[in-house]
């Protein structure tokens, strides 16, 4: 099929199979799959610029899906998501003209590769301790996990967050769905955390986000997934916009991948309510390690996946 | 979209809520069954979006994309929402047409 916006031929059926697949792991873990969507469409041709863009309207369509489903299951926190999606931006924003310092220094892509190797492997590294230290801790429902039973999700790191918690800056917001008491700024901060590696390193940063909200903000998982997801509509929302105008969105592309998007999403998100918290969390463990070994590709090949 | 599974094949939370396991297994059966049936009905309708829809609107999104980049921008973030919206409402209406049969 010809997309002349791009002046790309690619299979629809291809794009609808990689968009069932990010949306069934974007569904389950709160993440955009920009990972996997990046590689895959370069893999068929798209230049690097069409593929970032395209990506984020793709990622719009599918996380509607699962925020829908989610909050179906009261999975969202919407004043969170809210108040999220301001820092986040703002991060983006940020991070964008870090790319830029860094291409002016001639350095750019050494530097964003060792940063985000060394982001991913903490992360999964980090994620792996926890989520078994608490399985081994907890003894967890084995049976569906819904609503007020998602709340009471333990975490090795509660000490941790719960002294982030009492720091008492004021404004304080209360967050009656997911059960919290904390700081805008400690939000606020969070969020721009995740929009400086968006806008850095690319993508939707979802595996910094998510986790950041469990361990930081001390959401539960259940409630980071869906939450993550809704600030993931206002975010590449705002990316798609910004991308569009700069002529790197062929909307009839992530129409296309949307597809296959649309089915995938609301099959993780339903299948979050048979997994803990602490299983989602180790589950999604491979997913940075995957954004790690692309990258690690990238420097030793000098080709860009 | 109503999986079926979502509501009526949830595993046992505890031994009094527990369903015999021939059940379990019939409900299961009907879910997949449901689930592939309306995966195969999904497809077609997607095929047909895929030649009809696209190939009317791919020529004008690309004037647009040319000749109005912000009008652009906005347009593409209202396509792939409105997609979003419809195509959930159609599978979660095939779906429901689908077990309302099978019930």
């Amino acid at each position: 099929m010809f997309f002349p916006i791009s002046g790309a031929h690619i299979s629809p059926i291809y794009l609808a199979i990689v968009g069932f697949v990010i949306g069934i792991l974007g569904g389950f873990f709160g993440v955009g799959g920009s990972f996997i969507a990046g590689p895959a469409l370069r893999a068929v041709g798209l230049d690097w610029n069409f593929a970032v863009g395209t990506d984020l309207a793709h990622i719009v369509g599918k996380s509607v899906v699962a925020a829908k489903r989610h909050r179906a299951l009261g999975n969202v926190d919407l004043k969170l998501g809210l108040i999220m999606a301001f820092g986040t931006i703002g991060g983006a924003e940020v991070g964008a003209q870090l790319i830029q310092m860094l291409k002016r220094a001639g350095n750019v892509n050494l530097v964003v590769s060792i940063v985000s190797i060394a982001v991913y492997l903490s992360i999964s590294t980090f994620m792996i301790w926890e989520s078994r230290k608490t399985l081994a801790q907890a003894r967890l429902p084995s049976g569906t996990v819904k609503g007020a039973k998602a709340k009471h999700d333990p975490s090795a790191f509660k000490h941790v967050t719960s002294a982030i918690q009492r720091l008492k800056i004021a404004p304080m917001i209360t967050l009656p769905a997911s059960g919290v008491t904390i700081s805008l700024w400690v939000i606020v901060l969070v969020a721009f955390v995740g929009g400086l590696f968006s806008g850095f390193l690319g993508g939707g940063a979802g595996y910094i986000r998510m986790p950041s909200m469990v361990y930081v903000l001390g959401i539960p998982t259940h409630l980071a997934v869906g939450t993550d997801l809704f600030e993931i509509i206002i975010s590449a929302s705002y990316g798609t916009f910004t991308h569009a105008i700069k002529g790197n969105v062929d909307i009839l592309i992530a129409l296309v991948m949307h597809t296959g998007a649309a089915i995938g999403a609301q099959i993780g998100a339903i299948s979050t309510q048979y997994f803990t918290g602490p299983k989602i969390r180790l589950a999604f463990v491979p997913l940075p390690l995957i954004g790690a070994a692309i990258v690690i590709y990238t420097l030793m090949t000098g080709h860009k996946l | 979209m109503e999986f079926a599974f979502s509501h009526d094949c949830r595993r046992p939370s505890g031994g009094r809520e527990a369903k015999p396991l021939e059940q379990m297994k019939k409900e299961t059966i009907k879910t997949l069954r449901a689930f592939l049936i309306e995966l195969a009905i999904y497809a077609v309708l997607v095929v047909a979006y895929f030649f009809l829809v696209l190939h009317f609107l791919g020529e004008w999104l690309h004037q647009l994309e040319t000749r109005h980049r912000y009008t652009y921008g906005g347009v593409a973030i209202l396509l792939i929402i409105g997609q979003a919206v419809v195509l959930e409402n159609v599978t979660t209406l095939l779906l429901r047409l689908l077990r309302g049969r099978s019930e």
